[in-house]
């Protein structure tokens, strides 16, 4: 028992030391507007955006409006006071690129190290990206391609320039900027997100994608993104994310709206991997993000799935609100929290139209000092008849010292309605373990095994060559933590 | 004037007239609840454990109180017959929120074991009402408490020694009798010492149409391996408020059986948090709701595991007909350390019109890893296929309906452990069903 006990020791420590991969920094000329936040730096990010009057105005009422609001404190997260004054709100690592160059071979090297190819004769993989550091869209690749069949890709500062109408239109449709707190930070001061247009019966031919990047010191980033899918239509969309390792935390805080139209469909993975913080809960990114699809037509579907493995605090519910009948929305999320990560995630359902179908499915890991909470809203409103849910939520615990936490909402408002929920929380059970021992399988295998079973659900919903990063990214933040 | 301002001029008025007509032990916590309540207002939507019901608005009629504590003319016996037929009960009243002496059982429960007014009791046996009074009640945290210990000038007191069984169930009557508007404050403190057993059945009638609120708080404080079984029926009517606070603590190896039913009221909120101070302690909490018309009921429930090796079970099931409302917020609290934890939470709840709502919130908040701790929520209609079973075997639809419903609630009433209470509420609840469960059976009213 003794050994047993410091074996797992072992492994425990393993995982302690385990380096985050992504941590570096990139050395680049970067342009950094001073800190602090008033409407004069408002002005300015617009003004260096080059964007036309309404948008200034929609930054400008978020900014006024943002300024009337307390910091919320209801998550189940310890959010480090934010000093709003001391983060820079504008980083862009173009501004001083050397000549005859499109983009700084530095910052080419850095995308390649994270395995984000820029050059599309190498992106075997058949995967458009728009690479975003801090806050400008370095590189969008395949666009051509795209446009030849009328689908928009861009960063969402182009299309402003290009496609101001589109832009207008959805803007602020699904996330207005009196949503929440975060949200109309962002709106008042969003930088550089993708903007995604998928006209009407066009299938998407490949995968798009985002990598985001935080590189800059005491910058946070603020990205926009826009997805509206026209009647129809389809995509399927990726979004990953690192940033150095720094002491001090830094903010993200993010907006992704989605629209999706009559019998269209969109799928929007997430592998979110910011630096979580050292193993003593110092420095990492707070997270603190608003997601939210609009099935705005019939028989539309929309699809979350998330691998939630980095920031020190993740605070955030990708939601759906199922406008139109017969439309369908999926949530599925694998939260892992190790060291003294906290996350406080889930979704929100909301049921509008009739016979509109939601399916929750969340795992949540928990291991070391950390905190893992779900939290999720099904709302069935009074005119969603025969709506639909399930949700299901499981917890595993690894270690006696970490927290799991389950706090669903059901509010049902009509008699028509058939919502389910259930959940559990335990650790790995002993005789799963046993039974992997007795079959010659280690004990450190044998809890990869049984944890990479147990996201299964989630992990198959992924994109190929998402499900394999996540995969591994399970496996890096967990590996030997026998509970 | 806000709806706190008047109970805090009002005890700032009264306090003096509230204390003489009360006993010392309740006298001396008084100030501080009043402190409290002063420093909390009363609970918005916002304070999480709060938000299905608006207390503000709850509270804020004027209704009158009875400080002088004047005697109601009333004859209990007159004005309650609804007695559980072959189940021997030791019967108390409680009238508004006075006990009444004037109708004690002539068979006593048992040796040691006392039953009495808890104001009488505080100055009988000074030494053990002040041991428990107030403690387990979290007068600090929540408005309702402090309100409820700031005003409450008398209640029930029930001691059981150690190792003592009470053989017959206590049933208490908590009758609402008044002439005008009114508001009353109860106050009931439970000891079962090591090795005790005692079953209640705390029934809560209305005998006057009139507005009534009534706040209660009860504390029950459960020794190492005894035994206790709470059982609360509610059959009122639309026009009455219930705020009710149950706390419970548990030593080792002690059980607890704790049962709500509400048949019929205006709006219900309990709450029941509950304590695992000892390991290898065992709860099982149940609630029943039939609600219809305006109705609302909202049970909020704590279970906080602070030692290990314990197991918890709730059950609770929610028929809303009309355009009633339905809450539950259940949460389980596992601490750190608290290993092997067993637990289980189950709600579901039928919703049979379009304008009833149901809120449901089942809640794990869990820092121990060797524990098993699930919780389910469904809200749903009946089966279709079960109704036209029955139908084609020549139930009709509206039986067919009845029959479903009330196999449903049925659970939790099994869940009873007195077996001629749980024939009666059969009864109950299949009469409240078919609606002819207007009123409180038996009641003067409703002859």
């Amino acid at each position: 028992m003794q050994d047993n006990n410091n074996k797992d020791n072992k492994f425990v420590k393993e995982v302690v030391d385990q380096k985050y991969e992504y941590g570096f920094t990139t050395n680049v000329q970067t342009e950094i507007i001073p800190k602090g936040l008033n409407e004069d730096v408002v002005r300015l990010i617009s003004k260096k955006k080059g964007e036309p009057d309404w948008l200034l105005d929609f930054r400008l009422k978020a900014y006024r409006y943002w300024k009337t609001l307390p910091v919320p404190t209801w998550g189940h997260v310890h959010v480090p006071h934010i000093d709003f004054q001391a983060i820079s709100y504008y980083a862009d690592p173009l501004a001083k690129k050397p000549k005859n160059k499109e983009i700084d071979p530095e910052l080419e090297k850095t995308f390649d190290k994270l395995g984000i190819p820029l050059e599309e004769r190498l992106a075997l993989s058949g995967t458009a990206v728009d690479a975003v550091m801090d806050s400008v869209s370095v590189k969008t690749t395949f666009k051509k391609q795209l446009a030849e069949k009328g689908i928009i890709f861009s960063s969402i500062g182009e299309a402003v320039k290009n496609h101001p109408d589109l832009v207008r239109k959805y803007l602020g449709s699904v996330v207005p900027y009196r949503d929440n707190f975060s949200a109309a930070l962002n709106s008042a001061v969003f930088s550089d997100g993708s903007f995604v247009y998928i006209p009407k019966g066009v299938r998407c031919p490949m995968e798009l994608s985002s990598y985001f990047r935080i590189n800059a010191v005491n910058t946070g980033q603020f990205e926009r993104t826009l997805i509206v899918a026209d009647d129809d239509s389809y995509v399927s969309y990726l979004e990953g994310c690192t940033a150095p390792m720094r002491d001090e935390n830094q903010l993200h805080a993010a907006v992704v709206e989605i629209v999706v139209m009559n019998n269209a469909e969109v799928k929007y993975s997430t592998v979110q991997n910011w630096y979580p913080g050292d193993e003593h809960g110092k420095g990492g990114v707070l997270n603190l993000v608003t997601k939210r699809g609009d099935l705005r037509g019939v028989n539309s579907k929309l699809s979350w799935t998330q691998v939630e493995t980095g920031s020190a605090i993740t605070w955030k519910y990708p939601s759906c609100v199922l406008r139109g009948d017969n439309s369908q929305a999926e949530f599925y999320s694998v939260a892992v929290t190790n060291h003294y990560q906290e996350a406080d995630t889930g979704t929100k359902m909301i049921h509008m139209g009739k016979n509109t179908k939601s399916t929750i499915i969340s795992k949540g890991i928990s291991a070391g000092h950390s905190q893992n909470s779900y939290r999720g809203l099904v709302r069935a409103t009074e005119k969603a008849d025969n709506a639909r849910n399930y949700s299901s939520c499981d917890s595993l615990l690894l270690g006696s010292d970490c927290g799991a936490h389950t706090f669903p909402y059901l509010n049902i408002h009509n008699d028509t309605a058939v919502v389910e929920h259930e959940a559990t929380t335990s650790k790995i059970s002993e005789d799963q373990l046993f039974y992997c021992n007795q079959r010659g399988i280690p004990s450190e295998d044998a809890v990869g095994l049984i944890v990479n079973g147990y996201a299964k659900d989630v992990l198959n919903k992924l994109p190929m060559e998402f499900a394999v990063e996540a995969q591994k990214l399970l496996s890096v933040s967990l590996e030997g933590t026998v509970g | 004037m806000n709806s706190e301002q008047q109970y805090i001029t009002l005890y700032n008025d009264n306090a003096e007239l509230i204390k003489s007509h009360s006993a010392d032990v309740l006298n001396a916590v008084r100030d501080e609840a009043f402190e409290n309540f002063r420093r909390m207002g009363f609970p918005s939507k916002k304070v999480e454990r709060y938000k299905y019901t608006d207390m503000a608005a709850l509270f804020a009629p004027d209704y009158g109180l009875n400080l002088n504590r004047l005697d109601i003319p009333v004859d209990p016996y007159e004005a309650f017959r609804c007695d559980v037929p072959n189940l021997s009960t030791s019967l108390y009243f409680v009238v508004n929120d006075q006990f009444y002496t004037k109708a004690l059982p002539k068979v006593t429960p048992g040796d040691g074991i006392i039953v009495d007014s808890l104001a009488h009791a505080a100055v009988e046996h000074h030494d053990i009402v002040a041991k428990y009074y107030a403690k387990a009640a979290k007068m600090k945290d929540d408005a309702i408490t402090a309100l409820n210990t700031m005003l409450a000038q008398d209640g029930l007191f029930v001691y059981v020694p150690k190792n003592t069984r009470c053989d017959r169930t206590i049933q208490v009557i908590n009758i609402l009798r008044s002439d005008v508007d009114m508001m009353v404050n109860r106050r009931v403190l439970i000891v079962l010492e090591e090795g005790a057993e005692a079953k209640f059945l705390f029934c809560d009638h209305s005998a006057d149409d009139r507005n009534f609120l009534a706040t209660q708080v009860i504390e029950a404080f459960v020794g190492d391996n005894a035994n206790l079984e709470l059982n609360c029926l509610e059959e009122t009517h639309y026009k009455n408020v219930r705020v009710s606070n149950v706390y419970i603590d548990q030593q080792r190896d002690s059980r607890v059986n704790h049962n709500v039913i509400t048949l019929h009221n205006g709006t219900t909120r309990n709450q029941l948090d509950l304590v695992f101070k000892g390991e290898g302690a065992e709860c099982s909490c149940n609630g029943c709701v039939i609600a219809d018309k305006q109705q609302h009921v909202d049970n909020n429930t704590l279970i906080d595991h602070q030692v290990g090796h314990c197991t918890s079970n709730e059950l609770y099931k929610y028929v809303l007909n009309d355009a009633s409302v339905g809450a539950f917020a259940g949460k389980i609290l596992v601490r750190h350390g608290a290993e092997k934890t067993l637990s289980q939470e189950t709600n579901q709840n039928l919703c049979a019109t379009k304008q009833a709502r149901m809120f449901t919130q089942p809640m794990l908040e869990i820092y121990a890893d060797d524990v098993q701790c699930n919780h389910g929520s469904t809200v749903g209609q009946l089966n279709d296929a079960a109704l036209f079973y029955m139908q084609q075997r020549g139930v009709s639809a509206e039986e067919a309906k009845l029959l479903l419903e009330f196999a449903f609630v049925n659970e939790v009433i099994d869940k009873m452990e007195l077996e001629p209470l749980r024939d009666r509420l059969h009864h109950l609840v299949e009469m409240r069903f078919r609606g002819k469960l207007n009123k409180c059976e038996g009641c003067k009213l409703c002859k």
